[in-house]
């Protein structure tokens, strides 16, 4: 178990370190999902008025500019590794083919927390919206979701990193097998921007995201040997 | 299996054929009247779309644990029904839904999570078609988070509180509307089994005709 988690720790401070020489991803992916956010802000804050967003939109324009942002970063992580003829290498590193999966996905969640640190507090201000007011729920929907969200993604970017026509697959794939964590992030998210924060309902909504973490990390961990075998 | 084919689609067909007069002779439901009787088109596609989705998983982890291509051919031709079937599904449904909840879509937990695993299976006939080498094996693994989705889609009407009717509406049925429903079933499901066998020997007779091209060039 020791060397297992070796491996896990090598394989993510690897690419953390890349990212901390180069800052290639975070800063592209931050810089994109903030264009999400402008983008959607025009779509849905009526002129004048009390510029807040139409609805819920809200909670939506930030789990869709954390999914569309995420999806970019699993694509150029792996797009690095392909580039670098370096992903035969780390499949060929000593230890369990497991590991490299669960470092692969740590440095792509601190990536998406990293983000998320920016685009939330951007989300509060543009849309006045009460994100801080019940910050620790806030925070569990989105580490719940973003691990989930990477789990699969983080599977089928490293499966897709040889297949052709990877760039548009991945969303497609990608998207149909996540919206059920989306749909949990967006309805918890907006169960707490409400007048009235419903708090018992957003607690159910974590609890589902963490069943869905569960199934999504169990069912990565199973497959990604077998997938990622030449 | 070959020599099932054949007989397979004209048991369906005739099925398929004297199925309208069952149907017809079968009571009216009492408050959708005329309208219900879409029913015999949608359940059984539904239900197969469902369980062809859970078959597709099966013969996907088989193939990624054996190797063995007859499970990827298999796998493969249960994704395309899965596809077909829910298109079939998700065609009956809305035409029912606008005259009987008065909307074409409603966003409730049993529609959206059906309209997922059809994407999912959409995504996997993509995957297989524009992958190109390996994609195979790449499916395969999309296939059994496709699996995962079908007890969610199941049992959504019982779990939420939605429009859709629950799961325990089949089981208590009349007999007067169970019967055109499960004999309509069975034309359903004869056609899966042929359509499935089709398919099959279609990618076997590929699978054969690429050997022989690699035999020639030798």
């Amino acid at each position: 178990m020791n060397a297992f988690w070796r491996v896990v720790w090598v394989v993510a401070r690897k690419d953390l370190a890349i990212e901390a020489r180069s800052r290639e991803l975070i800063n592209t992916t931050v810089f994109f999902a903030v264009s999400c956010v402008v983008v959607f802000s025009v779509s849905f804050v009526g002129e004048g008025g009390d510029g807040r967003a139409i609805g819920d939109a809200a909670a939506g324009i930030l789990w869709i500019a954390i999914a569309f942002s995420g999806t970019l970063a699993l694509g150029r992580t792996f797009e690095r590794e392909r580039y670098g003829d370096t992903l035969r290498a780390l499949l060929l590193a000593p230890g369990a083919r497991a590991a490299v999966y669960v470092g692969k996905l740590l440095g792509i969640i601190a990536l998406l927390i990293a983000t998320q640190v920016v685009v939330v507090p951007l989300v509060a201000l543009l849309f006045q919206a009460s994100l801080f007011e019940h910050f620790g729920m806030v925070a569990a929907l989105l580490v719940a979701g973003t691990i989930g969200f990477a789990s699969v993604g983080t599977l089928f970017a490293a499966m897709l990193a040889r297949a052709r026509s990877r760039d548009v697959l991945l969303p497609i794939l990608l998207y149909p097998v996540t919206i059920p964590v989306m749909i949990a992030g967006v309805r918890g998210t907006s169960a707490l921007l409400a007048a009235e924060p419903q708090l018992d309902m957003a607690r159910l909504w974590i609890m589902l995201l963490v069943s869905f973490d569960v199934v999504f990390v169990t069912l990565s961990l199973w497959t990604f040997e077998s997938l990622m075998t030449e | 299996m070959r020599k099932a084919i054949v007989p397979l689609f004209a048991a369906s067909g005739l099925i398929f054929m004297t199925a309208p007069i069952l149907i017809a002779r079968a009571p009216y439901e009492s408050t959708m009247g005329l309208v219900q009787k879409i029913f015999y088109f949608h359940f059984p596609p539904a239900i197969l779309m469902l369980v062809s989705s859970i078959f597709c998983g099966i013969l996907s982890g088989l193939f990624l644990i054996k190797k063995r291509p007859v499970f990827d051919w298999m796998a493969f031709a249960a994704a395309e029904l899965t596809v077909l079937y829910g298109a079939m599904a998700m065609v009956t449904g809305p035409l029912w839904a606008r005259k009987a909840w008065g909307v074409w879509w409603q966003w409730d937990a049993r529609l959206t999570m059906s309209l997922l695993m059809w994407m999912v299976f959409v995504s996997y006939l993509l995957l297989r078609r524009y992958g190109g080498p390996g994609s195979e094996t790449l499916a395969a693994g999309l296939a059994l988070f496709g699996m995962a989705t079908a007890p969610f889609v199941y049992l959504s009407v019982n779990i939420w509180r939605t429009i859709h009717p629950l799961t325990s509406v089949v089981p208590t049925l009349p007999v007067d509307f169970a019967l055109p429903l499960w004999y309509a079933f069975l034309g359903f499901f004869l056609m899966y089994l042929a359509l499935m066998a089709l398919r099959v020997r279609i990618e076997e007779q590929r699978a054969m005709l690429d050997q022989l091209y690699l035999e020639s060039e030798e």
